[in-house]
């Protein structure tokens, strides 16, 4: 296999998460096109964990549970943002505006 | 795609196994992106880690594939599920999932995202193979030795993060 097709995957998953946080508006579908990112990030740490020893599996195990942190967190601020605004629309959290 | 190096056999079925997994990926991830029925996103979502799970198996990463099994497709898309229920999203078709202003630019940034990484990967890894030690090998007693012993400091920290974002989750969806 080469080293190229599992990168190209990768960066492809990147791309995608990239669009979905730009687009999306509801707050659950950000949080998922993030997991998207990150999932990609961690074939990366994979794919060069062969050419490097084991230090790649290792660290994309700590990303894994620092996503898993990051949900946790994430769906905890949304729930708080939809009791006080009744709405998850990011667009519409714009009190920082002038 | 065949050139040069022929030092690493190629391996077809692994190949073969690898396209077809990345093309239910990727477009199983546009329509995570894309679809308009927020459920449906999360379930494009299973397929899309479940398709990274199988990737690395096909790395010989097998704790680390079952770990992606248990940890995402267990935990966290349980968790998005309890989140859209609990918010109350509109079951079935909406409309205003996407911000159609940033429709223009989300797919400027993602294809230029996309253009420099993978020109960059291309210039630099060329044709280079992947060489997996063959047969039925395993790594997971290496891995636990490499982080306990190594990283044994990330990983205390780790599990520090984690307790703090468990306390902090709970505080935060606390009702008081």
């Amino acid at each position: 296999m080469l080293l190229n097709q599992f990168l190209l995957l990768s960066a492809i998953l990147f791309a995608i998460g990239v669009y979905g946080v730009i687009v999306r508006r509801n707050g659950v579908l950000v949080l998922m096109s993030i997991e998207l990112i990150l999932n990609s990030v961690n074939i990366n740490f994979v794919v060069f964990g062969t050419m490097h020893g084991l230090g790649g599996q290792v660290f994309a195990l700590f990303v894994i549970a620092v996503a898993a942190a990051e949900v946790g967190v994430g769906l905890a601020i949304v729930l708080m943002i939809y009791r006080t605004k009744r709405t998850i629309d990011i667009d519409q959290l714009d009190e920082l505006k002038g | 795609m065949l050139i040069a190096s022929t030092e690493v056999p190629i391996n077809v079925a692994a190949n073969i196994a690898f396209g077809i997994v990345a093309l239910g990926m990727i477009a199983a991830a546009i329509r995570v992106v894309t679809t308009k029925n927020i459920v449906h996103a999360a379930l494009y979502l299973v397929l899309v880690l479940a398709g990274v799970g199988v990737n690395f198996l096909l790395l010989q990463a097998e704790f680390l594939a079952i770990t992606q099994f248990l940890v995402y497709i267990g935990a966290i898309v349980v968790l998005f599920l309890f989140g859209i229920m609990l918010t109350r999203a509109p079951l079935g078709v909406s409309e205003d999932l996407d911000n159609p202003k940033m429709k223009g630019i989300g797919l400027l940034t993602a294809l230029m995202v996309l253009a420099v990484t993978s020109y960059s990967v291309l210039a630099t890894f060329g044709a280079d193979r992947i060489s997996l030690p063959g047969g039925a090998s395993t790594n997971t007693a290496d891995l636990s030795d490499e982080i306990f012993s190594k990283y044994l400091i990330p990983f205390e920290v780790i599990s520090v993060l984690l307790l703090a974002a468990l306390i902090g989750a709970i505080v935060l969806a606390r009702r008081d």
